[in-house]
């Protein structure tokens, strides 16, 4: 039987394959290599964001004329400013004799986040555990998109807030000397907190298998018993998780703490006494500064150490998420 | 433990929970009406297209719309190319447990965690002094172009701020590419680059627009990034060129609600700004999330 064939004509064949096919191998190999280099940038991005803030933070250690001023010791030790003074801690750049103790900003710091934590841990948690374990269906498609409608407020938006009306209710509520304070911006800081907390506090109560709540509940436990004997535990080191990118978050956030805390450098455990935190101080401080001298180089400084402390609150955030993946889903790396 | 003292206890708990919910949502409710009640009066045509006036307490506040727009196009360009390609790496080409996936995967993870006040350092330290800075030295010697303040660097320091955003979404909707339409292609003799370009880029458009949506919402948002590397208090004129600093909203509040001699007299255009940004900025996480459960809908109804 002869099959019949359509016949491409032989210089036809000749010309185009080969040139079709070098040319595919070639662009394929390319668009490859295009595309790592791309995948490549957020890597880099991170690379640069470390060298380029740790540039300028570098000649606190190196910088004979900058280290006058602003040097580790200066940072993180008490110093007599005065002779007849005791030794103290005080932030005050712009002055005859600059003083640049960062402990000031550090413990203010920890206030805001202190009261942020305080306040967002216990209302995001819980209101995790009541979308994924009790609320009926419709009630938890309202409240889970509501509760991240919270985290697209702008924080300039919360930190107006603060200033404009949470400080007055707070200032007619407890009558603190000042009215802008560390519970007034810890509060504030708390509302961009509890989306974070709670977004990945119920992913993680979700991740936990339908079996362990079934067994539970054939054993003849009700449901909040489940909830708070089986899927709470199982889902702790996602929770914790949440907590930790909460508090990474609460640590760096600017713009609220900027409008909201009073900015003064107090050490105090007063929480109703104004405070400045590391983020605010970057923030307030830089528009003014001098390009290069010890100033700059101290709230490059202070960059560098919040990006450090982000840093490793987040990645141990990422491991501890991992972990309890592979740990629930049985898999291992 | 008796029956009853479990139903109480089960009681409370349960209202405990259902409470911290109802706080977290009424926070939010009183945030939104305030801002509505006090901002709405001062929504008016004049409002929004004229530039502010005598101290800013009177006039509109177009040049901060018009700064925030070009600033987020400007940001949106540079940064959507480029997380599309990495999710692309992380999704298509990468190796479920290749080395360089994890890492890239461990720093898109640690650049959404970064401070938004470092970007700001980092903007100023690597966009305008070395890249805006070594323009000047060696194209212009020396002349002051580049190397200061502009909406250039602003928008690509918010591109690398947002590009999370921008990688997570899009490599959730390469997830959803029904493998089937990827083995016809290669059935058909698709390449892998014709097969990403011409059927899973096509298929996942949806969820990149999330995704781009969700980082402009994030961008105009943010506020401390840009405080030092191309915003302005008051400019009396537009940015027409790259190199020109701008007025953006989130700022604009900022200013306004800090430095203003008369708070009193700002408070009216203040409240109006804020109502503009909130809205703004809500509408477009209300359109990425409508995309968004569109298209899971869609996946579910494709099984």
């Amino acid at each position: 039987m002869k099959v019949e064939t359509t016949k491409i004509p032989e210089c036809e064949r000749k010309k185009i394959k080969p040139y079709y096919r070098r040319r595919g191998k070639i662009k394929e190999w390319l668009v490859e290599k295009f595309i790592l280099l791309n995948a490549f940038m957020a890597i880099g991005a991170i690379i640069l964001i470390f060298i380029f803030v740790g540039k300028e933070a570098l000649p606190v250690f190196t910088s004979q004329e900058v280290q006058e001023e602003a040097n580790i010791s200066e940072f993180f030790l008490p110093h007599r400013y005065t002779p007849d003074s005791s030794p103290d801690f005080i932030w005050q750049p712009v002055s005859q004799r600059p003083k640049y103790s960062i402990i000031p900003l550090i413990v203010g710091t920890l206030k805001a986040t202190f009261i942020a934590m305080l306040f967002a841990i216990p209302l995001a948690v819980a209101a995790a555990v009541y979308t994924s374990e009790f609320a009926p269906g419709r009630v938890k498609e309202i409240i889970k998109p509501t509760i991240e409608l919270l985290a697209g407020i702008p924080s300039v938006v919360l930190g107006f807030f603060a200033l404009i009306v949470l400080a007055s209710v707070i200032q007619d509520v407890f009558h603190f000397t000042f009215r802008l304070n560390a519970i007034n911006a810890g509060i504030a800081l708390g509302l961009a907190v509890i989306p974070i907390v709670y977004t990945v506090s119920e992913d993680a109560l979700n991740a936990v298998p339908r079996q362990y709540r079934e067994a539970s509940l054939a054993l003849g436990a009700t449901t909040w018993q489940t909830a708070w004997s089986v899927a709470l535990p199982a889902a702790l080191p996602g929770i914790f998780a949440g907590i930790m990118l909460g508090f990474g978050r609460a640590v760096g956030e600017t713009m609220i703490v900027l409008m909201a805390s009073g900015n003064a450098a107090i050490i105090s455990w007063n929480f109703g006494e104004s405070i400045r935190t590391l983020s605010a101080t970057i923030a307030a401080e830089l528009g003014e500064v001098v390009f290069g001298s010890p100033h700059y180089h101290a709230l490059f400084f202070i960059g560098a150490l919040l990006f450090i402390i982000t840093f490793i609150i987040n990645l141990s955030g990422a491991v501890y998420v991992e972990r309890l993946k592979a740990k629930l889903t049985g898999s291992r790396r | 433990m008796t029956k009853s003292s479990i139903k109480i206890q089960g009681f409370v708990f349960k209202g405990l929970t259902i409470a911290a919910s109802m706080v977290i949502v009424a926070m939010l409710a009183v945030i939104i009406g305030n801002v509505v009640i006090n901002g709405y009066g001062k929504l008016s045509w004049e409002f929004f297209t004229k530039a502010p006036e005598q101290g800013m307490t009177a006039g509109g506040i177009f040049p901060a719309i018009f700064g925030t727009v070009a600033l987020v196009l400007l940001m949106t360009i540079a940064v959507v190319p480029l997380g599309v390609l990495t999710a692309v790496y992380l999704h298509e080409y990468a190796k479920p447990d290749s080395k360089i996936a994890r890492l890239v995967r461990v720093a898109v993870g640690n650049l959404a965690g970064v401070p938004s006040i470092v970007f700001g350092l980092f903007g100023l330290g690597f966009f305008i002094h070395f890249i805006g800075g070594g323009i000047d030295r060696v194209l212009l010697s020396g002349e002051v172009a580049w190397g200061q303040p502009a909406i250039i660097w602003a928008a690509l320091t918010l591109a690398v701020l947002t590009l999370p955003v921008v990688i997570v979404s899009t490599e959730e909707a390469l997830r959803g590419v029904p493998k089937e339409y990827r083995e016809a292609s290669y059935a058909l003799g698709g390449t892998k680059w014709q097969t990403i370009r011409k059927i899973v880029l096509p298929y996942s458009v949806p969820g990149i627009l999330t995704g781009s949506i969700l980082a402009v919402s994030r961008g105009a948002g943010e506020v401390a990034p840009i405080m030092f590397t191309g915003a302005a208090y008051f400019l009396p004129y537009l940015p027409s060129k790259l190199n020109d600093q701008f007025m953006e909203l989130g700022y604009h509040i900022f200013v306004m609600s800090t430095q203003s001699p008369d708070v009193e007299g700002t408070k009216p255009i203040l409240y109006g700004t804020v109502l503009v940004l909130l809205v703004l900025t809500f509408v477009l996480n209300f359109l990425a999330i409508l995309i968004r459960s569109k298209i899971r809908a869609a996946q579910r109804r494709a099984g």
